[in-house]
């Protein structure tokens, strides 16, 4: 059996794009199982796999992980992008929170009806320049390190990446 | 200065409900300031207080603490309810997930019309007899401990029995089918700084009414028009 992580989850985005980007950081490589049939899906429910009946699913450590955040801080605590003490994984919480929210918003766009759309992208352009994006151009101007948290790669750097690609995506400017 | 933590957020359960909960459970002394005009809010806002121009905000040990799930994480921690190690607080963070996901359900409800309450209420109780109790049920019931997560109470058993007595005000015999969270809910309840936040007295709040709502609406200017899942 490989020691790999193995992701259960849809082949595309969704929740467990996060969690791709994280574990790519952490130059950790890992397989992906892709659902492509309601029959696949029924299997992993009917075989205890899927604790609350839900992907994102990942295989990792003799462990069958659902719950996104619960995944994410495992693999954060364990290849020390979590910040070195308690204050600093609450920065990291907290930042991580922040734009998880803000990422909401872009996972929730592609299922909004069409009429909608322009409007949730106003939303979303809003959001990212009035209360998102300031907060971390602020962290970072006002201690001038490289990274957002501790002077340290972590967590809050990676999820920061991938949001601020995933908003470009929407609003290249 | 005071260096009890202090909770900004309306007088009602929302958000903070959880942290309330978790707070006492740890027996740690709590003060609270209530959102109650739009002015407190944008004074709040000004004075940079709520980084993402929001509450929950707890200030706790020098820090102004917002969104939800960093402070909880931040008192479990601090307060030994977070399990011994990475593998049991991945399994603690999984199960408060669960409970997070089926409180959500329940977040919204007074903000419902009257019509869409009874659908709500509904879904909540299918959602909880169906997907969410029979796993605790068979967690307890496979390794017959009292708590939850590695013999030791945790963040799991509050979060756990904070969504019980929710559900159960939506339906009160709810816990039918569930004998191991009968007990559960009856053992977790007695125990003391638990006990003692189940009296009242205690910094628990009811079950939101028509004034928590008005209150949010006029504060926070939004959640006027909030559907049904």
């Amino acid at each position: 059996m490989s020691g790999k992580p193995r992701l259960t989850y849809l082949n595309g985005r969704g929740r467990m794009e996060p969690i791709r980007w994280l574990l790519a950081a952490a130059g950790v490589e890992f397989e992906e199982v892709y659902l492509e049939t309601k029959e696949q899906y029924d299997k992993l429910i009917k075989d205890g796999f899927l604790l609350f009946q839900q992907v994102p699913l990942v295989e990792i450590d003799g462990m069958k992980m659902v719950q996104t955040r619960a995944i994410m801080s495992y693999i954060a605590g364990k290849y020390n992008l979590y910040g070195k003490d308690l204050k600093e994984r609450a920065l990291i919480d907290m930042y991580v929170e922040g734009i998880s929210d803000l990422m909401q918003m872009i996972l929730m766009f592609p299922f909004s009806p069409p009429d909608a759309k322009e409007k949730n992208l106003e939303s979303i352009k809003e959001r990212a320049t009035n209360r998102y994006f300031p907060v971390f151009e602020k962290a970072l101007k006002q201690h001038g390190q490289d990274f957002l948290v501790g002077n340290k790669f972590s967590w809050a750097d990676v999820q920061l990446m991938e949001a601020i690609l995933a908003v470009e995506e929407k609003v290249p400017d | 200065m005071s260096t009890k933590p202090k909770l900004y957020y309306f007088d009602g359960r929302g958000k903070m409900e959880s942290i309330r909960w978790l707070l006492a459970a740890a027996g740690v002394e709590f003060e609270e300031e209530f959102l109650e005009t739009r002015d407190q809010y944008e004074k709040l806002l000004q004075g940079g207080s709520l980084l993402f121009q929001q509450v929950p905000m707890v200030e706790m040990d020098g820090m102004r603490m917002v969104q939800t799930r960093a402070i909880l994480s931040y008192i479990a921690a601090k307060y030994n309810l977070y399990g011994k190690d990475l593998k049991e607080r991945a399994l603690i963070d999984m199960y408060v997930g669960g409970t997070d996901d089926l409180m959500g359900f329940i977040l919204m409800f007074p903000f419902l019309s009257a019509e869409d309450k009874e659908k709500q209420r509904a879904l909540i109780v299918q959602k909880a007899t169906s997907r969410y109790f029979p796993v605790y049920e068979k967690v307890l019931k496979d390794h017959g401990q009292d708590f939850l997560v590695g013999n030791n109470f945790s963040w799991a058993d509050v979060h756990l029995l904070e969504a019980i007595l929710m559900v159960e005000e939506k339906k009160s015999d709810v816990l039918s089918g569930f004998p191991q969270l009968q007990a559960f809910k009856a053992r977790i309840s007695s125990i003391p700084a638990i006990k003692k936040f189940l009296e009242p007295g205690s910094q628990r709040k009811p079950v939101p009414d028509d004034k928590y709502v008005e209150t949010v609406r006029r504060v926070l200017r939004m959640y006027y028009d909030i559907k049904a899942n």
